[in-house]
């Protein structure tokens, strides 16, 4: 089986790490309750999309 | 019929998939709107609306055809007698998607699917028969195909606010744009 011959250095772990980022969630305004919300997917604080509401769905099954 | 999805099955196994959307099915003619996740949601759509379009049909052998996928004689029924005459305007579309987020715990990315019930929207009616009342008159008569769709639309005009339901989706952007 293949191994590493040598130590990985401390400097190039933290050279490949520091490309391991997270990126920020890309959010829009909720048209009725001006909260952000994702694009696409129901406003989780009123839980309106296209004028209908799915704040029970959202409250069940996200929350805890 | 649509296409069959690539990609691993549900669950464990092929008989393991019919099942989960199978009871699927069952639980979102039952309940009408259902909570579950976006795959799942996604691959039971098409199933659900072929077996709409079965009650549609209505007749004995699409009956025996849907209780091969919705085991439950009670469910059959109230899709026969409710479900399919509710949708008898609709043409295709039966069911909607809507993405709620994803869930606590995996992270899983969670939909509302949901039978729609609403009457089809008097506008897309009106667009509908216009376009039929153009392709049907010669295309050198431009104004007789005008005089009868100007006629449509005003009756369905009148219409709509004595249906507030089925305004309901063309109304909604506006409602939000006041608020």
């Amino acid at each position: 089986m293949a191994v590493p011959k040598r130590k990985m250095s401390r400097s190039n772990t933290r050279a490949r790490r520091s490309q391991w980022k997270t990126a920020a969630t890309v959010t829009s305004t909720c048209p009725r309750c001006k909260a952000p919300a994702r694009p696409h997917q129901a406003c989780p604080s009123c839980g309106a999309y296209k004028g209908r509401l799915y704040a029970e769905a959202i409250r069940s099954e996200l929350q805890d | 019929m649509p296409t069959p999805p690539k990609g691993p099955r549900l669950g464990g196994g092929p008989a393991h998939e019919r099942l989960m959307l199978a009871g699927l099915a069952t639980s979102l003619f039952e309940h009408r709107r259902i909570t579950t996740t976006e795959a799942k949601a996604k691959r039971l759509r098409p199933l659900a609306e072929r077996l709409i379009t079965f009650a549609k049909r209505g007749d004995l052998h699409s009956r025996r055809r849907v209780m091969t996928v919705v085991r439950d004689k009670s469910v059959v029924h109230e899709l026969f007698t409710e479900i399919a005459p509710a949708m008898a305007e609709r043409q295709g579309g039966y069911t909607r998607i809507t993405k709620i987020g994803p869930r606590k715990g995996d992270n899983a990315p969670m939909a509302v699917i949901e039978l729609v019930l609403e009457p089809v929207s008097p506008k897309q009616a009106v667009v509908r028969e216009a376009t039929k009342a153009a392709k049907k008159a010669a295309p050198g008569a431009e104004e007789t195909a005008q005089t009868p769709g100007s006629a449509e639309s005003a009756p369905s005009a009148e219409s709509a606010p004595s249906a507030p339901s089925a305004e309901e989706p063309a109304e909604s952007n506006e409602a939000d744009a006041k608020e």
